[in-house]
């Protein structure tokens, strides 16, 4: 044991936080930053500086420091990495102790990790582009509360994606009507419906109301068609007591699903919402609300990525990842690499797709990736293609803009993915043929071929904003 | 444009009843399900026969025509298993099932004859 002296005053980060021969342990948690610098303070220093600030450092040493064992709780910066095609931004890797962390917290990581040193004026600009929890880390977690696989034994669902379908307007209707637009996409064929994320308890529909109405109207779709199916009821609420409420009352409504919006609300009630699912054997679909804020910059925020492995651990069985082909942001390599970090056991490190660490999930089932926001029809051989069957593509204006209305709609969008689920099994291109087999299935459904009428001219063709650097 | 249409589903009439993966498309002939079945072999599934009365057609577990035809590859013994079924059984639904053990789930599910009414 080495014996140091206090010695008052500033010294520069690099002198104990600065370590390239350390060899992260098994059992680190690893962070990858993105990190513009201040003009004339060098890499190092600056990575160093993220370290110590995201772990045991502050800005002078404190005589308090020499109680503890600083060499064994202190944050390294271990590598620096050139951005490919950016002169001003690096990627800097730091490795944090596993004793750093209360188990089963995302909310501690987090705080620990991003709470402190994204202000740091020595850089202008910081990044938390990805994490690495080790296995030892994600057993502590709760994970999602079922899984892709428990999920498609209670839905009865095999061989396909699920389909879905935001309510719209986003706000203003009246429980009651608020219900038959349920019941028409339900009946119609999809598989689930959806609370928008903003509707929550308000003057023009409460809550309570809105369950049982939309409860009686899902009921009555299932009896029809012969099919199971689900609303996500979103418990999303001013208080956890609230939030608890409304979610035992939806289990007992006999409903199979929910859902939260994690950013807004909180890892901490996000949590114990998971828990509480698990228990319950209630399914939670997991809405980003907010996620934007953090993840669209590419020099500043955190990215999706990480707040994808943080649900994952929070727990949730479904997120929403992007379309990548509709009206919201999504660059689609980048996109490839969350979708494998919510749906697969193991990840590995990939940096075609910013994955920069393999990630091990140990125990947890993988979730659902929902793609949803500005697609219909003719966007459908494209999501089959590029999600495969495990994924919810949910239509909103898609389904209640059908000239004919939200059955004929839903008919359309069921039609379209069987179609062309059913072309690829048998070896058909979708990328190249898609267009072809939705015609086909067209001459034998009157509502896809009216959909197919109605969408042609639309389609979103923006430069996205937000791009994987690649040489 | 069209008129609007209306949809037809109705709680009284039968043909209402959806039957999961692919009944939203026409009934399949022959070749396509050939088709299907050659696709779930190919990914290594375990093929299975099930069967059930329409009005149970929600439960969870329907009739196991024998076992789960493990390791099978050939696709002309599937598609026999499949029409003994329903030759035996005509008054129910018979469906297609493929089994993934890697996932512990089912990789296919679909309704190849739906019952004689």
């Amino acid at each position: 044991m080495s014996t140091t002296t206090y010695d008052a005053g500033v010294k520069e980060y690099r002198q104990t936080y600065w370590a390239p021969a350390y060899a992260p342990k098994d059992t680190d948690i690893l962070a990858c930053f993105k990190i513009v610098p201040q003009d004339g303070v060098p890499r190092e220093e600056a990575a160093a500086a993220v370290a110590a600030e995201s772990s045991t450092g502050t800005w002078t040493t404190v005589w308090t420091d020499l109680l503890t064992d600083l060499d064994y709780y202190k944050g390294r910066a271990y590598r620096i990495e050139a951005v490919p095609g950016d002169d001003d931004a690096f990627y800097a890797f730091v490795a944090y102790p596993l004793d750093l962390f209360e188990e089963g917290s995302v909310v501690n990581v987090i705080t620990s990790i991003a709470g402190n040193v994204f202000g740091f004026k020595a850089v202008r600009s910081l990044r938390l582009e990805d994490i690495r929890f080790p296995v030892a880390y994600v057993v502590t977690c709760g994970g999602p509360p079922n899984g892709i696989q428990v999920e498609r034994d209670i839905m009865n669902k095999y061989g396909r994606a699920m389909l879905g379908c935001t309510i719209k307007p986003k706000l203003g209707l009246s429980a009651k009507n608020y219900g038959r637009a349920v019941y028409e996409c339900l009946r119609g064929g999809l598989d689930f419906t959806k609370d928008d994320e903003n509707v929550n308890s308000q003057p023009f529909m409460r809550w309570k109301q809105r369950f049982d109405f939309v409860a009686e109207a899902l009921n009555q779709a299932e009896t029809e068609t012969g099919e199971r199916k689900g609303h996500y009821l979103n418990v999303t609420a001013p208080t956890v007591e609230d939030m608890f409420q409304r979610a035992e009352y939806a289990k007992s409504l006999g409903m199979r699903i929910i859902m939260h919006d994690f950013l807004t609300a909180g890892f901490t009630a996000n949590t114990s919402l998971a828990n509480w699912c698990r228990e319950n054997g209630m399914l939670l679909h997991i809405h980003r609300a907010l996620h934007a804020v953090l993840d669209r910059n590419p020099y500043h925020g955190i990215h999706f990525r990480v707040l994808t492995k943080m649900l994952r651990l929070s727990g949730g069985d479904h997120l929403h990842s992007g379309t990548v082909v509709g009206k919201l942001e999504g660059d689609k390599q980048a996109t490839f690499g969350w979708i494998k970090l919510m749906r697969d056991r193991y990840v590995a490190e990939d940096r075609s797709q910013g994955l920069f660490f393999d990630q091990d999930w140990a125990h947890m089932p993988g979730m659902f990736p929902v793609a949803s926001g500005g697609i219909h029809v003719w966007h459908m051989p494209a999501l089959v293609s590029i999600f495969g069957d495990d994924a919810i593509f949910q239509f909103g204006g898609g389904t209640l803009g059908h000239p004919w209305g939200n059955a004929a709609g839903a008919a359309a969008n069921r039609v379209a993915l069987e179609a062309c689920t059913e072309a690829r099994n048998r070896g058909v291109e979708l990328d190249r043929e898609g267009a072809d087999v939705l015609r086909a299935a067209a001459g034998h459904s009157p509502e896809l071929a009216a959909a197919m009428e109605t969408w042609k001219e639309i389609t979103f063709e923006f430069d996205t904003v937000d791009k994987l650097a690649t040489a | 444009m069209t008129d609007v249409q209306d949809y037809p589903s109705r709680l009284n009439d039968p043909e209402s009843r959806r039957h999961e993966t692919f009944s939203y498309l026409p009934a399949m002939n022959a070749a396509a399900i050939r088709a299907q079945i050659s696709y779930a072999l190919d990914q290594g599934w375990n093929p299975t026969v099930e069967h059930v009365e329409p009005d149970r057609a929600g439960n969870t577990y329907w009739y196991m025509w024998k076992l789960p035809q493990f390791g099978e590859r050939d696709l002309d013994r599937v598609m026999r298993q499949l029409e003994a079924c329903n030759r035996a059984n005509p008054n129910h639904h018979v469906r297609f099932v493929a089994y993934d053990n890697a996932k512990q789930s089912m990789g296919a599910a679909f309704v190849v004859h739906r019952a004689n009414n």
